[in-house]
């Protein structure tokens, strides 16, 4: 049985959607679905909480001060790390250590990002022959190990810079050296990054309509192109800081990082092999507040570089 | 395919020179080694100048340079003061395979040090070299064919955590695990110390059980961060097209993940290996001081700290050499495996 | 005589993180030996996740056949486990995808990856199976397919390809030959040669097909059965003489409205089908195609139609007639909704 003839009906109008998501409300949401990443920015926080409100319990004078009949004492509740071999507390050391290697994580970085990010984006977008200077350059640089440069260059700038004052607390200039040296040494990785950006960046429209207004070589380097290659230069600065405690860790458990008595978590470790058997705790617990730094920086590295991919945000 | 191959060679060559330009300026720009020579007595002036000339310290850092390059043998130098150069020199040069003679060991040719010490880190890392392969790629295959399931979780966290630890702390750790705690427990534990026990002398199973601890705390690292690489590019290989056309062709499963996936992932592991090299080296200068193994890292370090200019930049002249060359063989290798590069 | 294939409500879906995706929602066909059928539908319509549900292809997970049968001589592949099924891919149901570039192994050559099935299937030695490979690929008219056999699909051409995964496909003689989409990635010219050497093949082996396409033209000259599928769901179902003169559903109604003709003038417009298809996460509930259709009343808003004979072996799933536009008031069975969920 039919009925009459019905008119056809008009398309349903399109339900409303919700706004589309900002690209930094979207990154930011992807990244929260990265359980290991978020869990990562608390135990930085914590750290962080750990080495500045640290602080404010212990006066540096106190991470200093040697008390010979009081060395190498296991964990007590006077010295919950337990004291290193000339007396020291270890949990104010490390609170210390804490803030110096912390400290050289972050500016080593700054200097790493400032140097790879200018000779990348140099290289990349100029091309030609500064391309191939700068690029074998970096190539030749790449190609010896990061800690045999350090090591070289740890051991002849020593010395060679004064402490500074800064902030009201006391510098050795080994710090300094040690900032720089290790960005000096890790810059590589990030300018072919920024290179590659660079290069396939400047063939783009934007850059062309950019040219025809006029702009300045340098304003497009820096205010077109260089905001569009955050991405890789974030990851990139977030998993070097990781890399740069390391760093520092290595040449000071050496001997030739930062130089006793400030402290960091590296030189903590220095000579503690010696100690293996009899007293663990001078090694420990250093050692610990560096893998679970380093961990939770990559941790927080990896959920940037997944929540930043640019391959899944175009879509 | 030969073309390519003297294409990358032809590559490499200026850029040893440009690596060895780079570390001779450092290391002539950043103190002064005559300082380290007069030993406890204060050097006088005549013999500074004495010393600088003979070592060429007084000609312009190029000429240094080239001097330490190519040798002086074919020039005459000054040696008496009098603005005369006279007496031929004694040097043939980087190139010809001469490394000058340590200042520290006074007079011991830097190549003889060097060698004496190489056999022993190799020791080291190559064995190191091929577990880490052996072990990367075996946990990252299981894990990519256990996608999600509790052990690639575990395994994902371990690696984690395994490559966030300095090698350092690998090594206490395990000390303290294997030697330290075995021994209390009385169970047979491990050597911490050199490469043998002096007492019983350096026969073969007394160097294989001092390699254990060192071989590895250097390879746990390197394991862990190249198990996640081999895993990702696994999984990738996985869910592409071919690998389901060779399902579809009804092939049995262990047929399809060793000669269809495996290939293809196994591919880039190759560059990687490569790439590990440096990496292998530089764990070896933390891991000899550690274990007091009478490897070149050790040597390094005894004498970075001593300003030992030529020792020095022999090791480091070498060990850039070595890493040119391993990426040099490392892409050569990978276009011979990767037909679509072979074949074009 | 029992038909060859036969697919019964067949049902599929996804578990994504954005929802459940209904793939596939209760189709059923039958496949007689030596009967060429045709899958008609847009991109995401479910044709390919069909055949790949009946090849045992779906990743599961996130994938999950959640309802129906396959009998393919009587047997329900579906409760196969996989190892049975591995006995079925390729030597009893054979399939060519869509992409000959990503869909052959880049790093193996073309023979091997025909020669392997071989030897698995067929018990083949590898001489053996390299002497039939060879001739295999002369049969879909490689020329010099001896020196072919040891290239890799890289030095092949597209088109070359895809005859070699025709070859690969056919090595063991299957009962059934999928084909989905094999000529979308190639240009027209070699698209109907690839066409002329399948029905080639098919006379010569009397082979039963399956050939999945978007494109209403190639169907025509191809198949004597025909499905068009819409949103996971059959729309209509006839033998292609049928469809094609009268077509009863106002999707197949649009499709054949929107192929070009040469014979019409070329002033007029292209007829296009407004709108895009429908998220397959969230289906409204009435017909899926009501949103697009020019004949949509209140009734295709809100209850699915299921397919209904229209005329000797011709079935379309539509309230209204689209000849006179009346619609259909006669109410509908049990189940109206779009899943149709009979659970195992």
């Amino acid at each position: 049985m039919e009925t009459a003839i019905e008119s056809p009906i008009a398309a349903v109008p399109e339900e409303l959607e919700a706004p589309p998501l900002t690209p930094r409300e979207l990154v930011w949401r992807r990244f929260r679905r990265h359980k290991m990443a978020v869990a990562g920015v608390f135990m930085l926080i914590l750290l962080l909480l750990y080495s500045v409100a640290g602080a404010f319990v212990f006066p540096e004078s106190y991470a200093n001060l040697t008390e010979t009949g009081a060395r190498l004492q296991p964990p007590s509740a006077a010295h919950p790390f337990g004291t290193d071999t000339v007396g020291r507390d270890i949990l104010a050391r490390t609170i210390y250590g804490g803030q110096i290697s912390l400290l050289i994580g972050l500016f080593a970085v700054v200097v790493e990002v400032i140097v790879g990010v200018l000779i990348g984006a140099i290289a990349g977008y100029y091309g030609g022959w500064i391309d191939s200077v700068l690029m074998r350059f970096t190539e030749a640089m790449f190609n010896v190990p990061q800690i045999f440069l350090l090591l070289v260059m740890a051991r002849f700038f020593a010395g060679k810079i004064p402490t500074v004052q800064f902030l009201g607390r006391t510098f050795s200039g080994s710090v300094i050296v040690i900032i720089l040296i290790i960005g000096m040494t890790s810059w590589m990785y990030l300018a072919r990054i920024v290179r590659a950006n660079f290069l396939s960046l400047k063939e783009r429209e934007f850059v062309l309509a950019a040219h025809t207004t006029g702009t300045t070589n340098l304003a497009i380097i820096f205010q077109h192109i260089l905001p569009n290659s955050m991405a890789p230069i974030i990851v990139a600065a977030t998993l070097g800081v990781a890399s740069a405690i390391l760093s520092e860790a290595y040449i000071s458990f050496l001997g030739l990082g930062v130089q006793p008595p400030t402290a960091t978590w590296g030189n903590m470790l220095d000579g503690a092999y010696n100690y293996i058997e009899s007293a663990p705790w001078l090694w420990a617990f250093p050692g610990m507040l560096i893998v679970l730094t380093v961990l939770s920086i990559n941790f927080v590295g990896d959920g940037l570089r997944d929540a930043l991919d640019p391959r899944t945000l175009a879509q | 395919m030969t073309r390519y191959i003297i294409r990358r060679i032809l590559q490499a060559i200026p850029l040893l020179f440009i690596i060895s330009l780079i570390l001779f300026l450092l290391m002539r720009s950043t103190g002064d080694p005559l300082a380290m020579m007069g030993g406890r007595r204060a050097t006088r002036p005549e013999d500074r100048e004495r010393l600088a000339r003979q070592l060429g310290l007084d000609k312009p850092l190029y000429v240094q340079y080239l001097y330490w390059l190519i040798g002086n043998d074919w020039t005459k130098i000054d040696m008496d003061g009098d603005g005369v150069a006279e007496t031929p020199g004694d040097r043939r040069g980087v190139v010809r395979g001469e490394f000058g003679t340590s200042m520290v060991s006074r007079g011991r040719p830097v190549l003889e040090m060097i060698w004496e010490r190489l056999p022993n880190t190799l020791i080291l890392m190559i064995p190191a070299e091929v577990i880490i392969i052996l072990f990367s790629l075996a946990i990252g295959v299981y894990s990519a064919l256990r996608q999600y399931s509790f052990v690639d979780h575990l395994v994902t966290a371990l690696s984690f955590v395994g490559y966030s630890m300095p090698i350092f702390f690998i090594a206490l750790v395990s000390m303290y695990i294997f030697a330290v705690n075995f021994k209390r427990w009385g169970l047979p534990y491990l050597p911490t110390v050199g490469m043998f026990d002096p007492q019983v002398g350096k026969t073969t199973g007394q160097v294989l059980l001092h390699m254990v601890l060192p071989i590895l705390s250097m390879s746990v690292i390197s394991i862990a961060g190249y198990s996640r690489y081999v895993r990702s590019q696994m999984l990738e290989v996985i869910g592409e097209d071919y690998i389901r056309t060779a399902r579809a062709k009804g092939l049995p499963r262990r047929m399809v993940i060793t000669g269809h996936a495996l290939k293809n992932a196994a591919l880039p592991l190759v560059t990687i290996v490569g790439l590990d090299i440096p990496l292998l080296l530089g764990g070896a200068v933390v891991t000899e001081s550690i274990f007091a193994w009478p490897g070149m890292g050790r040597l390094f370090i005894d004498h970075v700290s001593r300003a030992d200019t030529p020792v020095v930049m022999g090791i480091l002249m070498l060990i850039s050499v070595a890493v040119v060359v391993s990426q040099l063989v490392t892409d050569i290798v990978y276009a011979w495996l990767d037909p679509r590069i072979r074949y074009t | 005589m029992a038909p060859l294939l036969e697919v019964q409500d067949l049902t599929t879906r996804f578990d994504t993180l954005e929802g459940v995706v209904h793939a596939v929602n209760g189709i059923s066909y039958t496949l007689e030996e030596g009967e060429t059928l045709g899958i008609v539908g847009e991109s995401g319509c479910g044709k390919s996740v069909s055949v790949l549900s009946i090849m045992g292809l779906i990743p599961q997970p996130p994938g999950k056949i959640v309802a129906g049968r396959v009998l393919y001589r009587g047997q329900d592949l579906l409760q196969r486990d996989e190892e049975q099924m591995e006995h079925i891919r390729g030597r009893e149901i054979a399939m060519v995808f869509q992409d000959p570039m990503t869909s052959l192994n880049p790093v193996l050559t073309v023979g091997r990856q025909i020669s392997e099935a071989l030897v698995v299937h067929l018990g083949m030695t590898e001489a053996e199976a390299r002497h039939r490979a060879i001739e295999l690929l002369a049969m879909v008219g490689i020329p010099q397919a001896d020196e072919r056999y040891a290239d890799y699909p890289h030095q092949f051409s597209g088109g070359m390809r895809q005859r070699a995964m025709i070859a690969m496909a056919l090595s063991c003689n299957p009962s059934i030959l999928i084909a989905d989409e094999p000529t979308t990635a190639l240009d027209v010219t070699i698209q109907a040669q690839i066409v002329d050497l399948v029905k080639t093949l098919r006379e010569r082996l009397g082979m039963t097909v399956i050939w999945i396409t978007h494109d209403l033209g190639v169907i025509a000259g191809l198949a004597e059965k025909v499905i068009v599928m819409y949103a996971g769901f059959i729309v209509e179902r006839g033998n292609v003489d049928d469809i094609y003169a009268d077509p009863r559903h106002p999707y197949t109604l649009a499709l054949l409205k929107s192929l070009p003709r040469v014979d019409r003038s070329s002033k007029e417009r292209l007829a296009t089908i407004q709108g895009l298809p429908p998220d397959l996460l969230g289906l409204p509930p009435g017909c899926p195609f009501a949103a697009r259709c020019d004949y949509a009343v209140e009734r295709c808003r809100q209850e699915n139609p299921r397919l209904e004979f229209v005329a000797s072996g011709h079935e379309a799933a539509c309230w209204v007639d689209v000849a006179t536009r009346r619609s259909d008031s006669r109410p509908a069975d049990a189940v109206s909704s779009k899943s149709t969920g009979r659970e195992r």
